[in-house]
């Protein structure tokens, strides 16, 4: 099959690899029919995540057409048309037990490089270096999908792949880190990025019921579509950000502040510049510049949901201002499977309609030029779809149009 | 986890090592006689401290008088500058000895000397101005001492190897009971210790056990239990006549909050081939306590899940060298993969089952 490979630093290459097969009793083969590029793929993609291998399948975000099972999968068959969540979760363990899916203790037979790493393990994630299992992605044409008695779900046929393609990874990662703020009516959140989960957290946080969502990033075309969204937007070029959060709510501060951002955060100046170079010289492994920015202007008792992806080790971290201020943090890799139903049904009562992020489709095999247009933000480039038998005109799910929107 | 090679004190209960005697003579009971408490002993120390003062002693005259040196051994003295530098060599042996309380680093670099000693007066043998007999006598001599040191050195290393300790947890969500059966039934430990090729239950506690050495050495071995409490914990230790000497306990404790098991395990083993041995495994990776710290969570997922989970990094094991690209596996890459599930290991068909190639 072909599959979308890294091989270092900003070099991927699509290829012949064998195809999957089943290997553990509850595995499934899903014949990938839409998959997407993540921004966090962009983590991996520039060389910031370690334990990478050459060769490692790309993709965490991907659906398909279930064409095998193994003996213990009772709940799907063959023909099935399923959404798969980017955390692997046993759904026996503790965590699984607790719904804490990406924290799960028995999907990741690498853990013991977690335990190295952060102390614990989290659960495996398809394609996302060795650190979280060593799991081929979602990037190709076909994917073992492990514990496939609790991870994937089936979805109606009346709804589109770029419908509900979005459930495997963005929309349950926006939401949650919505969620996790607590909201409660007539709060502010301000939201750090406007990337796709960025875009999910701040409809989510409507959903949720906030009365005000603020946003901050400095691409025009992300601010414009957050906009769509109903938020207010901060462009960090153009203005200091704790200036004008703090004239928007009267100086007390946003009711809680969502960091969809993660480890490689753009900033204007010399704290930029700071943080690159300590980056490049491994004095940190990542640039937290939105997280410090969300708790300095967080109101006091708010809450702080870091929902963006961090690697490692960060400098210049403000705990004076969190532990005199009583500010919470909460985070976590999105536990998908406790969102993915819910959320279906919000896509099925069509309170969101999760194809609005969709900038670009293209072909599996353009997988290295699609990275490298989402990295540099080409073509106002916002999210790419990528498909395994794209004809390059029409596509060949429902009423979609393939052809680039904006 | 932890593995403590220098005092061995953790608690086996009757199942220690220390308390183990094999009357069988060779490798693995020199291994055990090496375990007893005792050693090294004050006597390897006295004399290592002895010829501290005879390299301190020797490189002296080597450094101030090489000619006297050359004309005692018979060599030519003409090379007075390399006696000159064998007697820097004596000093800083001696100094190596009484910096370090045990000194069993500074006596092996002067068996070093030693040879490197034998080598040069073997070469000085063949030069024309050399006095043969006073070679021979020279020779003599440093073969005397060489073989003072390697008793010393032997008795100063066998000291610090005292066996393989090896102790590790982990948690398991069901009952004390349940987890203690899975155990004490010992044949289901090859299904998550990758190193266990099976255990036969030959009744009245006994069992036999064959696993895999370090290098692909089969080894095998036969294993008596010494405590046995339903629910609670498990000891057992090796029989006389075992290619690896080794006892252990696993123990079983309530988690709080009815969340399930605490495992804790004890192991202890004199490993195939002794010190050099277990450097050798851990050269290739085979680190004792990483190697429980595997099995113990392939324990837990055979409970939890029912099976060993496996990626596509992890087809061949989960150490560093292990790991192989996350991609599918080729067909001949899977004939090699370990701690597939049996009836899928072997059902696999041919590579491109989905895709023309």
């Amino acid at each position: 099959m072909k599959a979308n490979c890294w091989y270092g630093k900003t070099m991927l290459s699509v290829e012949e690899v064998p195809d999957p097969q089943i290997l553990n009793q509850r595995d499934a083969i899903v014949k990938i029919s839409s998959t997407a590029i993540c921004g966090s793929d962009l983590h991996l993609y520039n060389g910031f995540i370690p334990t990478m291998q050459r060769g490692d399948i790309l993709g965490h975000e991907f659906m398909g057409e279930v064409v095998e099972v193994g003996r213990e999968v009772t709940n799907l068959r063959v023909g099935d048309r399923v959404v798969v969540p980017f955390p692997i979760a046993c759904g026996n363990c503790f965590f699984c037990k607790d719904e804490l899916f990406s924290l799960c203790e028995n999907s990741n037979p690498n853990a013991w490089m977690g335990e190295k790493m952060f102390g614990h393990a989290a659960a495996g994630i398809f394609g996302y270096s060795h650190l979280t299992g060593g799991y081929a992605g979602g990037q190709a044409e076909y994917a073992r999908v492990p514990f496939a008695d609790v991870g994937p779900i089936k979805v109606p046929d009346y709804l589109s792949d770029e419908q509900v393609l979005f459930l495997s990874d963005i929309f349950p990662t926006g939401y949650m880190g919505a969620e996790m703020c607590d909201i409660t009516p007539g709060d502010t959140i301000a939201i750090w990025g406007c990337g796709p989960v960025g875009q999910f957290s701040i409809r989510s946080a409507f959903l949720l019921g906030a009365e005000r969502v603020i946003a901050i990033d400095q691409v025009p075309e992300r601010l414009r579509m957050a906009e769509a969204g109903g938020a207010e937007t901060i462009n960090y070029e153009e203005q200091n950000v704790y200036e004008a959060l703090m004239e928007m709510t009267g100086g007390r501060g946003p009711d809680a502040c969502i960091d969809d951002v993660g480890m490689e955060a753009h900033a204007p100046g010399l704290i930029f510049a700071y943080d690159r170079v300590k980056q490049a010289m491994m004095l940190e492994t990542d640039r937290p510049h939105a997280l410090r920015e969300a708790i300095m202007c967080c109101r006091n008792g708010g809450i702080i949901s870091v929902i963006g992806v961090y690697g490692g080790f960060i400098d210049k971290f403000p705990m004076g201002s969190v532990m005199n201020r009583s500010l919470t943090i909460k985070t976590g890799q999105a536990h998908v499977q406790k969102y993915m139903r819910p959320l279906l049904q919000m896509i099925e009562n069509g309170d969101i309609d999760p194809t609005f992020v969709i900038t670009h489709r293209m072909s599996l095999d353009d997988a290295p030029k699609a990275f490298d247009m989402f990295k540099n933000k080409e073509d106002n480039c916002i999210k790419v779809v990528l498909k395994p038998d794209w004809d390059g005109m029409n596509g060949n799910v429902k009423d979609d149009s393939y052809t680039v929107v904006h | 986890m932890s593995t403590n090679q220098e005092t061995g004190a953790f608690d086996l209960g009757d199942a220690s090592l220390k308390e183990h005697r094999s009357s069988r003579s060779g490798g693995a009971n020199y291994a055990v006689e090496r375990a007893r408490p005792g050693l090294p002993s004050t006597s390897a120390k006295r004399l290592a401290k002895g010829l501290g003062w005879f390299s301190i002693g020797l490189g002296l005259a080597e450094l101030l008088a090489p000619r006297a040196i050359a004309n005692i051994s018979g060599v030519s003295n003409k090379h007075t500058g390399l006696i000159r530098l064998y007697g820097l060599r004596e000093i800083a042996s001696g100094i190596t000895i009484f910096s370090q309380n045990k000194p069993t680093e500074g006596v092996w670099s002067r068996v070093v000397g030693d040879v490197l000693d034998l080598t040069s007066l073997g070469v000085a043998a063949t030069n024309p101005d050399a006095k043969l007999g006073r070679v021979a006598f020279a020779t003599a001599n440093v073969l005397a001492v060489t073989a003072l040191d390697v008793i010393c050195a032997m008795q100063l290393s066998s000291g610090s190897n005292r066996g393989i300790h090896a102790k590790g947890a982990c948690i398991v969500n069901l009952p004390p009971e349940e987890v203690y059966s899975f155990w004490r039934d010992f044949q289901n430990l090859p299904r998550f210790m990758r190193h266990l090729d099976s255990v036969v239950d030959m009744g009245d506690g006994r069992s036999r056990w064959k696993a895999k050495g370090p290098a692909g050495m089969e080894v095998e071995w036969d294993a008596t239990i010494i405590a046995d409490v339903p629910g609670e914990v498990i000891t057992w230790r090796s029989l006389e006549g075992s290619d690896v000497d080794n006892a252990g306990a696993v123990r079983f404790e309530r988690a709080t909050g009815g969340r399930g098991t605490i495992i804790k395990v004890n192991i202890e083993y004199l490993p195939v081939g002794g010190v050099i041995g277990s450097t050798i495994a851990k050269l290739f990776g085979e680190e004792p306590e990483q190697q429980l710290d595997d099995d113990l969570r392939r324990f837990k997922q055979v409970l939890e899940v029912g099976e060993v989970i496996v990626s596509d990094a992890t087809l061949l094991g989960t150490g560093y060298m292990a790991q192989r690209p996350g991609q599918p596996a080729s067909a001949k890459e899977l004939e090699s993969a370990e701690m597939l599930p049996s009836e899928t290991a072997t059902s696999y068909r041919s590579e491109g089952r989905y895709t023309e190639r």
